[in-house]
Protein backbone atom coordinates (compact mmCIF):
# COMPACT_ATOMS: atom_id res chain seq x y z
CA UNK A 1 0.00 0.00 0.00
CA UNK A 2 1.01 3.73 -1.17
CA UNK A 3 -0.42 6.50 0.68
CA UNK A 4 -0.20 10.05 -1.25
CA UNK A 5 -1.96 12.85 0.05
CA UNK A 6 -2.93 16.57 -1.53
CA UNK A 7 -4.55 19.49 0.72
CA UNK A 8 -5.94 22.69 0.15
CA UNK A 9 -8.77 25.05 1.91
CA UNK A 10 -9.33 22.32 4.58
CA UNK A 11 -9.68 19.31 2.54
CA UNK A 12 -7.68 16.57 2.39
CA UNK A 13 -7.47 13.74 0.10
CA UNK A 14 -5.50 10.71 0.46
CA UNK A 15 -5.04 8.35 -2.72
CA UNK A 16 -4.37 4.97 -1.96
CA UNK A 17 -2.37 2.65 -4.17
CA UNK A 18 -1.80 -1.14 -4.05
CA UNK A 19 -4.12 -3.76 -2.16
CA UNK A 20 -5.97 -3.30 0.75
CA UNK A 21 -6.83 -6.61 2.46
CA UNK A 22 -5.72 -7.55 6.03
CA UNK A 23 -2.22 -7.34 5.47
CA UNK A 24 -2.33 -4.01 4.44
CA UNK A 25 -4.56 -2.34 6.59
CA UNK A 26 -3.32 -2.24 10.41
CA UNK A 27 -0.62 0.10 9.40
CA UNK A 28 -2.71 1.61 6.54
CA UNK A 29 -5.39 2.66 9.13
CA UNK A 30 -2.73 3.89 11.51
CA UNK A 31 -1.22 6.00 8.43
CA UNK A 32 -4.40 7.41 7.59
CA UNK A 33 -5.18 8.32 11.36
CA UNK A 34 -2.08 9.89 12.14
CA UNK A 35 -2.77 12.17 8.74
CA UNK A 36 -5.70 12.80 10.17
CA UNK A 37 -4.69 14.24 13.43
CA UNK A 38 -1.88 16.10 11.22
CA UNK A 39 -4.21 18.19 9.06
CA UNK A 40 -7.57 18.41 11.11
CA UNK A 41 -9.51 18.26 7.46
CA UNK A 42 -12.75 19.71 7.55
CA UNK A 43 -13.19 17.27 5.06
CA UNK A 44 -11.40 14.37 3.43
CA UNK A 45 -11.46 12.37 0.42
CA UNK A 46 -10.21 8.61 0.15
CA UNK A 47 -9.22 8.31 -3.16
CA UNK A 48 -9.41 4.68 -4.02
CA UNK A 49 -8.57 5.03 -8.06
CA UNK A 50 -5.46 3.46 -7.01
CA UNK A 51 -6.31 0.78 -5.42
CA UNK A 52 -6.12 -2.97 -6.88
CA UNK A 53 -8.10 -4.92 -4.61
CA UNK A 54 -9.59 -4.53 -1.49
CA UNK A 55 -11.82 -6.66 0.70
CA UNK A 56 -13.94 -6.30 3.94
CA UNK A 57 -10.74 -5.03 5.48
CA UNK A 58 -11.59 -2.00 3.10
CA UNK A 59 -14.60 -1.07 4.98
CA UNK A 60 -13.32 -1.57 8.49
CA UNK A 61 -10.65 0.76 7.32
CA UNK A 62 -13.30 3.16 5.66
CA UNK A 63 -16.00 3.14 8.83
CA UNK A 64 -12.79 4.09 11.20
CA UNK A 65 -11.56 6.72 9.20
CA UNK A 66 -14.87 8.15 8.70
CA UNK A 67 -15.39 7.81 12.49
CA UNK A 68 -12.66 9.79 13.01
CA UNK A 69 -13.90 12.27 10.90
CA UNK A 70 -17.15 12.82 12.65
CA UNK A 71 -15.28 13.24 15.76
CA UNK A 72 -13.15 15.65 13.98
CA UNK A 73 -16.94 17.48 13.35
CA UNK A 74 -16.02 16.80 9.58
CA UNK A 75 -17.22 15.02 6.38
CA UNK A 76 -15.21 11.85 4.46
CA UNK A 77 -16.28 10.30 1.20
CA UNK A 78 -14.76 7.95 -0.83
CA UNK A 79 -14.12 9.23 -4.72
CA UNK A 80 -12.88 6.71 -8.00
CA UNK A 81 -13.67 3.33 -6.33
CA UNK A 82 -12.77 0.02 -8.64
CA UNK A 83 -15.39 -2.10 -10.17
CA UNK A 84 -14.60 -4.57 -7.52
CA UNK A 85 -13.91 -2.03 -5.12
CA UNK A 86 -17.39 -0.57 -6.00
CA UNK A 87 -19.50 -4.50 -5.54
CA UNK A 88 -17.79 -4.85 -2.02
CA UNK A 89 -18.95 -1.17 -0.97
CA UNK A 90 -22.77 -2.36 -2.13
CA UNK A 91 -22.49 -5.82 -0.72
CA UNK A 92 -21.85 -4.16 2.68
CA UNK A 93 -24.07 -1.66 2.82
CA UNK A 94 -21.37 1.08 3.91
CA UNK A 95 -23.66 3.59 2.22
CA UNK A 96 -26.48 3.24 3.61
CA UNK A 97 -25.28 2.45 7.73
CA UNK A 98 -22.30 4.76 7.78
CA UNK A 99 -23.68 7.70 4.80
CA UNK A 100 -20.16 7.48 3.33
CA UNK A 101 -21.10 8.80 -0.24
CA UNK A 102 -19.42 7.57 -3.08
CA UNK A 103 -18.54 9.55 -6.05
CA UNK A 104 -16.97 8.17 -9.50
CA UNK A 105 -15.25 5.49 -10.37
CA UNK B 1 -19.15 -35.74 -10.23
CA UNK B 2 -16.86 -34.87 -13.19
CA UNK B 3 -14.17 -33.14 -11.67
CA UNK B 4 -12.02 -31.49 -14.70
CA UNK B 5 -9.01 -29.90 -12.68
CA UNK B 6 -8.24 -29.21 -9.72
CA UNK B 7 -5.08 -28.00 -7.27
CA UNK B 8 -4.76 -27.95 -3.72
CA UNK B 9 -2.31 -25.71 -1.84
CA UNK B 10 -1.12 -25.51 1.97
CA UNK B 11 0.20 -22.22 3.49
CA UNK B 12 1.06 -20.83 6.43
CA UNK B 13 -1.35 -18.58 8.21
CA UNK B 14 0.86 -15.70 7.70
CA UNK B 15 -0.99 -12.49 6.76
CA UNK B 16 1.50 -11.80 3.51
CA UNK B 17 -0.17 -15.24 1.48
CA UNK B 18 -3.28 -13.29 1.75
CA UNK B 19 -2.40 -11.96 -1.87
CA UNK B 20 -0.43 -15.23 -2.76
CA UNK B 21 -3.92 -16.93 -2.24
CA UNK B 22 -6.30 -14.83 -4.12
CA UNK B 23 -4.00 -14.52 -6.90
CA UNK B 24 -3.08 -18.57 -7.10
CA UNK B 25 -7.34 -18.63 -7.54
CA UNK B 26 -7.56 -16.11 -10.14
CA UNK B 27 -4.66 -17.72 -12.06
CA UNK B 28 -6.88 -20.99 -11.52
CA UNK B 29 -9.86 -19.79 -12.89
CA UNK B 30 -8.47 -17.80 -15.76
CA UNK B 31 -9.15 -21.27 -17.46
CA UNK B 32 -12.68 -21.17 -17.53
CA UNK B 33 -12.23 -17.76 -19.16
CA UNK B 34 -14.16 -15.64 -16.60
CA UNK B 35 -15.09 -11.92 -16.94
CA UNK B 36 -12.42 -9.40 -14.53
CA UNK B 37 -16.17 -9.43 -12.64
CA UNK B 38 -15.88 -12.78 -12.00
CA UNK B 39 -12.42 -12.73 -11.43
CA UNK B 40 -13.15 -10.03 -8.78
CA UNK B 41 -15.52 -11.75 -7.11
CA UNK B 42 -13.40 -15.02 -6.74
CA UNK B 43 -10.61 -12.92 -5.33
CA UNK B 44 -12.59 -11.01 -3.02
CA UNK B 45 -14.29 -14.39 -1.59
CA UNK B 46 -11.04 -16.35 -1.66
CA UNK B 47 -9.28 -13.75 0.21
CA UNK B 48 -12.14 -13.03 2.85
CA UNK B 49 -12.16 -16.90 3.46
CA UNK B 50 -8.14 -17.00 3.72
CA UNK B 51 -8.10 -13.96 5.95
CA UNK B 52 -11.43 -15.82 8.63
CA UNK B 53 -8.75 -18.36 9.11
CA UNK B 54 -5.92 -15.81 9.41
CA UNK B 55 -7.15 -13.83 12.30
CA UNK B 56 -9.91 -16.46 13.85
CA UNK B 57 -8.67 -19.85 13.72
CA UNK B 58 -5.24 -19.29 14.28
CA UNK B 59 -5.11 -15.79 16.26
CA UNK B 60 -1.85 -16.12 17.94
CA UNK B 61 0.47 -18.99 16.27
CA UNK B 62 0.88 -19.95 12.89
CA UNK B 63 -1.17 -22.87 11.74
CA UNK B 64 -1.89 -24.70 8.19
CA UNK B 65 -4.64 -23.79 5.48
CA UNK B 66 -5.53 -25.62 3.05
CA UNK B 67 -6.95 -23.67 -0.09
CA UNK B 68 -8.55 -26.31 -2.71
CA UNK B 69 -9.88 -25.24 -6.08
CA UNK B 70 -11.46 -27.76 -8.76
CA UNK B 71 -14.05 -27.19 -12.06
CA UNK B 72 -16.53 -29.51 -12.04
CA UNK B 73 -18.71 -30.17 -15.22
CA UNK B 74 -18.20 -27.55 -17.51
CA UNK B 75 -17.97 -24.24 -15.79
CA UNK B 76 -18.62 -24.44 -12.11
CA UNK B 77 -15.46 -23.74 -10.03
CA UNK B 78 -15.54 -25.18 -6.46
CA UNK B 79 -13.42 -23.23 -3.58
CA UNK B 80 -12.82 -24.92 -0.06
CA UNK B 81 -10.36 -23.09 2.54
CA UNK B 82 -9.64 -25.26 5.40
CA UNK B 83 -8.23 -24.46 8.67
CA UNK B 84 -6.81 -26.71 11.82
CA UNK B 85 -7.57 -24.01 14.44
CA UNK B 86 -9.72 -22.82 16.71
CA UNK B 87 -13.31 -23.50 15.26
CA UNK B 88 -16.48 -22.01 16.11
CA UNK B 89 -18.99 -22.64 18.31
CA UNK B 90 -21.84 -21.01 16.57
CA UNK B 91 -21.38 -20.80 12.96
CA UNK B 92 -24.69 -19.52 12.52
CA UNK B 93 -23.67 -16.26 14.97
CA UNK B 94 -20.50 -16.03 13.04
CA UNK B 95 -22.16 -15.51 9.58
CA UNK B 96 -24.54 -12.80 10.87
CA UNK B 97 -23.41 -9.18 8.82
CA UNK B 98 -21.73 -7.04 11.03
CA UNK B 99 -21.11 -9.68 13.76
CA UNK B 100 -16.69 -9.99 14.54
CA UNK B 101 -14.76 -11.40 17.52
CA UNK B 102 -12.02 -9.09 15.12
CA UNK B 103 -12.60 -5.38 16.99
CA UNK B 104 -12.49 -2.66 14.89
CA UNK B 105 -10.31 -3.68 12.13
CA UNK B 106 -12.80 -5.55 10.86
CA UNK B 107 -15.76 -5.20 9.73
CA UNK B 108 -17.99 -8.29 10.20
CA UNK B 109 -18.87 -8.70 6.46
CA UNK B 110 -16.49 -11.10 5.51
CA UNK B 111 -19.42 -14.22 5.65
CA UNK B 112 -21.99 -11.92 3.81
CA UNK B 113 -19.32 -11.29 0.86
CA UNK B 114 -18.68 -14.79 0.44
CA UNK B 115 -22.11 -15.31 0.14
CA UNK B 116 -22.91 -12.60 -2.52
CA UNK B 117 -19.64 -12.99 -4.19
CA UNK B 118 -20.71 -17.14 -5.05
CA UNK B 119 -23.36 -19.16 -5.76
CA UNK B 120 -23.25 -21.36 -2.99
CA UNK B 121 -21.28 -21.46 0.15
CA UNK B 122 -21.27 -23.75 3.38
CA UNK B 123 -19.66 -23.37 6.47
CA UNK B 124 -18.46 -26.42 9.16
CA UNK B 125 -16.88 -26.08 11.99
CA UNK B 126 -15.96 -28.10 15.05
CA UNK B 127 -14.76 -26.16 18.38
CA UNK B 128 -11.46 -27.45 18.84
CA UNK B 129 -10.91 -29.17 15.17
CA UNK B 130 -11.23 -26.38 12.31
CA UNK B 131 -13.36 -25.05 9.99
CA UNK B 132 -14.13 -25.75 6.65
CA UNK B 133 -15.23 -23.01 4.04
CA UNK B 134 -16.61 -24.35 0.74
CA UNK B 135 -17.99 -22.03 -2.01
CA UNK B 136 -19.14 -22.61 -5.51
CA UNK B 137 -19.33 -20.22 -8.27
CA UNK B 138 -20.54 -20.59 -11.66
CA UNK B 139 -18.81 -18.99 -14.53
CA UNK B 140 -20.69 -18.34 -18.04
CA UNK B 141 -18.65 -19.63 -20.87
CA UNK B 142 -18.90 -16.92 -23.50
CA UNK B 143 -16.89 -18.57 -25.69
CA UNK B 144 -19.19 -21.75 -26.19
CA UNK B 145 -20.30 -22.42 -29.37
CA UNK B 146 -19.18 -19.36 -30.87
Amino acid sequence: MNLTTAYASGRLTIYLAGELDHHEARETMRSILELLDEYLPRECVLDLAGLRFMDSSGIALIVRAGRRMQELQGRMWIENPSAQARRVIACSGLERLFQVAVIGG
Amino acid sequence: MNIRNYISIDFPSSSANEAFARAAAAAFAAQLDPTMEELGDIKTAVSEAVTNCIVHAYPSELGRIRLRLRILEEDTLDITVRDWGRGMADVKKAMEPLYTTGGEERSGMGFTIMQSFTDSLSVRSRPGKGTTVSMRRRIFRRSRGA
